[in-house]
């Protein structure tokens, strides 16, 4: 594996490899469920929390509704308060920006606070390429750096990984990019942590540059929010002389008192804390304190994209907590690397293909194969929207995102074996006759293959579908001909049926 | 072509293109409020491993030296009050020190803007009498006194009351990660005690 999402097989190719991996299946079990308990029970405390979905879905869909006065008001006053703002259309423009000021600062590392947007952008591998070192500072950023991985989780980047992994990660690479990890290094999560520590604390203290993400952009007060556990957010945006912060235009919330909705709904459903350990504001320059420069750098990216669809729309509310990853019966089988990209589990099945587009196809095939297989990454059970603190109803983008899928392909001169099986599913469905025919052939065959429960693997193109699922073994008999034969009675011939 | 800003919003606007403008804002529900918001913020901030002691105005400055261990190296904020500042031997006053410097000191004390009993949660503005931002980042062991009159009930009083043009910092416990096997560990990065001397004496909010 290599530190890149490029040339990902789509959902389905890689969902099977990671289902052969029984040590995954068990790590992420394990962890979603802890998780999954740990939420559930700080709801519980809350008295209104419906209520409070519906203020927190509101003030992002307000934010959305009018994100063009949001935005140009959030840059006024950033530059009221000494920003600096920038637009970036694309991942390239954005790179560059912060690349630039790295530069002129003449600085040849920056320490990172965990950021999706800037993992969307591929920020770490762009700077490398202009010889500009990114250091994650989020300890389980860093794991997946030293180790030369990709993020599986939203929250928890490494979830994929245990100690004895991780502990062989720092003994074998912090030396090459800094203090060593101690000799006696056990796999202690405390030791883990302390090495950490003492290795980061080093870049913490000489670095010029901090780059961050944001969680929230206040627009009437040009404030930005960071929300994180460990303190490496505090240190990356109060010690470095200059702060580089990549935020998402979705981002926007309008007025500084709508934050509160959204500070109460988001340590909740993410880490399952009534409050995460840390959160920072900040808004442009605060003089001798904190870095004295500061730049924002307002990212589109595809959001244009994803805002002008009216049903993905509603993907952009999405605050990044992960509640959706950790109560996904397919995420919790497949883990995060399946879905190709930083976003991965039911949001990212929405959010890749929203912000990509779909048959919009500048990507090359594979890439576009991929995108057009996350919405199919789903068995549609609807509990991502039941925990959702914005009340993004995944189920319903996906459906909508199916549908566009099979849209982009109606004029492909090889259908896909999917729209041939659609195609035989409602020639059948369409008549009770057939359909009666096609039941009985079925239930030929759950003679046939007997007892067991479930079909072995299926010939042809079936294949593809028994490779990595179980089949239910057809009844032996259709439901049409029990009810001939019974009456619709049971057999005991208790009248109740 | 036209510039990234341009474009950017232009593309927005093509998007929205049609689009009912700005709904009405849903007021968020109240938060929750206890009988005794000074008792509940103290259970609330225990419960992330902080070390919480409770005292009489005029047993602050013991408090807080109590909270340090013999020996320590103590940097304050210039604007700490004169009677907690007396209780310390020979603190360090913060004029602008390095943040090496900081990485010598062992521990640091200061007041806070005000605190939230649902969440166990400490704000700080960064006033005088709370310093910089990095003085309470650095030194491992944070002593903050809470005065009971500046404990409010939950977020939405919190965020009401605070200043946004201010740099703020929230803190809820110690610095923890869970990111090893979702083990919680206290002190990654930020300070790894954080003590909470609550002042009685004053009506709550």
């Amino acid at each position: 594996m290599t530190g890149t999402f490029v040339g990902m097989p789509a959902f389905p190719a890689a969902a099977r490899d990671a289902l052969a991996d029984t040590q995954l299946r068990h790590n992420l079990a394990h962890a979603t469920a802890t998780i999954r308990g740990k939420r559930a029970a700080v709801v519980g405390e809350v008295e209104h929390w419906e209520a409070l979905r519906l203020a927190g879905a509101a003030v992002k869909e307000r934010a959305l509704h009018g994100l063009e006065d949001h935005l140009v008001r959030l840059e006024e006053s950033l530059v009221a308060r000494g920003a600096q703002v920038h637009w970036a259309r694309d991942a390239a423009e954005a790179n560059a920006l912060v690349a630039d000021v790295a530069r002129r600062h003449g600085a040849d590392e920056v320490v990172k606070v965990k950021s999706m947007a800037t993992q969307e952008i591929g920020l770490n591998e762009a700077l490398a390429a202009e010889g500009i070192a990114a250091w994650e500072t989020d300890l389980a950023e860093m794991i997946v750096q030293l180790g030369d991985d990709l993020p599986s989780h939203i929250l928890v980047p490494a979830i994929h990984r245990n100690r004895a992994e991780i502990r062989e990660i720092f003994l074998r690479r912090m030396a090459d990019v800094g203090r060593p990890a101690p000799a006696d290094l056990t796999d202690e999560p405390a030791v883990l942590a302390a090495a950490a520590r003492e290795h980061l604390r080093e870049k913490f203290l000489r670095a010029k540059v901090g780059v961050s993400g944001a969680n929230f952009a206040v627009a009437d007060t040009g404030t930005l929010v960071v929300v994180e556990s460990e303190g490496n957010g505090r240190m990356c945006l109060t010690l470095p002389e200059v702060l580089v912060t990549v935020v998402g235009i979705e981002k926007v919330v309008p007025t500084w008192a709508e934050l509160d909705p959204l500070l109460r709904l988001l340590p909740r459903s993410s880490t399952g804390e009534r409050m995460n350990p840390y959160t920072s504001t900040w808004t442009g320059v605060t003089p001798d304190d904190g870095p004295q420069e500061v730049h924002v750098v307002l990212l589109d990216n595809g959001r244009t994209r994803a805002l002008a669809d009216e049903v993905g729309r509603q993907a952009l509310r999405c605050i990044r907590c992960s509640a959706c990853l950790n109560v996904c019966p397919v995420y919790e089988r497949v883990g995060g690397h399946a879905y190709g990209s930083v976003y991965p589990g039911p949001i990212g099945a929405i959010l890749n293909p929203l912000l990509h587009g779909i048959g919009e196809g500048t990507g090359d095939p594979q890439s576009r194969s991929q995108v057009e297989s996350l919405p199919y990454a789903s068995s549609l059970c609807g509990a991502c929207f039941e925990v959702c603190p914005v009340r993004i109803d995944i189920p319903e983008v996906l459906v909508h995102l199916r549908s566009k899928v099979v849209d982009a392909h109606r004029g492909d001169r090889v259908p896909k074996p999917e729209a041939l099986a659609m195609r035989a599913a409602a020639h059948t469905l369409a008549d009770a006759k057939r359909l009666g025919r096609a039941e009985r052939l079925a239930g030929r065959v759950g003679r046939l293959v007997g007892r067991r429960g479930t079909t072995p693997r299926l010939p042809g193109p079936g294949a593809g579908w028994t490779d990595a699922r179980d089949l239910p073994t057809p009844a032996r008999e259709s439901f049409r001909g029990w009810w001939r034969r019974t009456g619709g009675r049971l057999d005991g011939g208790e009248n109740d049926g | 072509m036209a510039d990234a800003r341009t474009q950017v919003l232009g593309r927005v606007r093509a998007a929205l293109a049609g689009t009912a403008p700005d709904p009405e804002p849903v007021p968020a529900p109240a938060g929750a409020r206890p009988g005794d918001v000074v008792a509940h913020f103290a259970e609330r901030v225990a419960d992330y491993r902080a070390t919480v002691v409770r005292c009489a105005p005029a047993d602050v400055g013991a408090a807080v030296a109590g909270a340090l261990p013999a020996g320590a190296r103590v940097v304050v904020p210039p604007g700490l009050p004169e009677e907690i500042r007396a209780a310390l031997a020979d603190p360090l006053v913060d004029d602008g020190l390095s943040a090496a410097e900081l990485d010598r000191v062992d521990a640091v004390v200061t007041a806070c803007r005000l605190a939230i009993a649902e969440t166990g949660t400490i704000v700080l503005d960064h006033r005088p009498d709370q310093g910089r931002r990095v003085l309470t980042l650095v030194p491992d062991r944070h002593v903050c006194i809470v005065r009971a009159d500046q404990v409010v009930a939950d977020v939405p009083e919190a965020v009401g009351s605070l200043d946004p043009t201010r740099a703020l910092t929230w803190i809820s416990g110690p610095s923890a990660t869970s990111d090893i096997e979702l083990d919680r560990v206290e002190g990654v990065h930020g300070p790894r005690h954080l003590h909470v001397v609550v002042v009685e004496g004053a009506e709550p909010r």
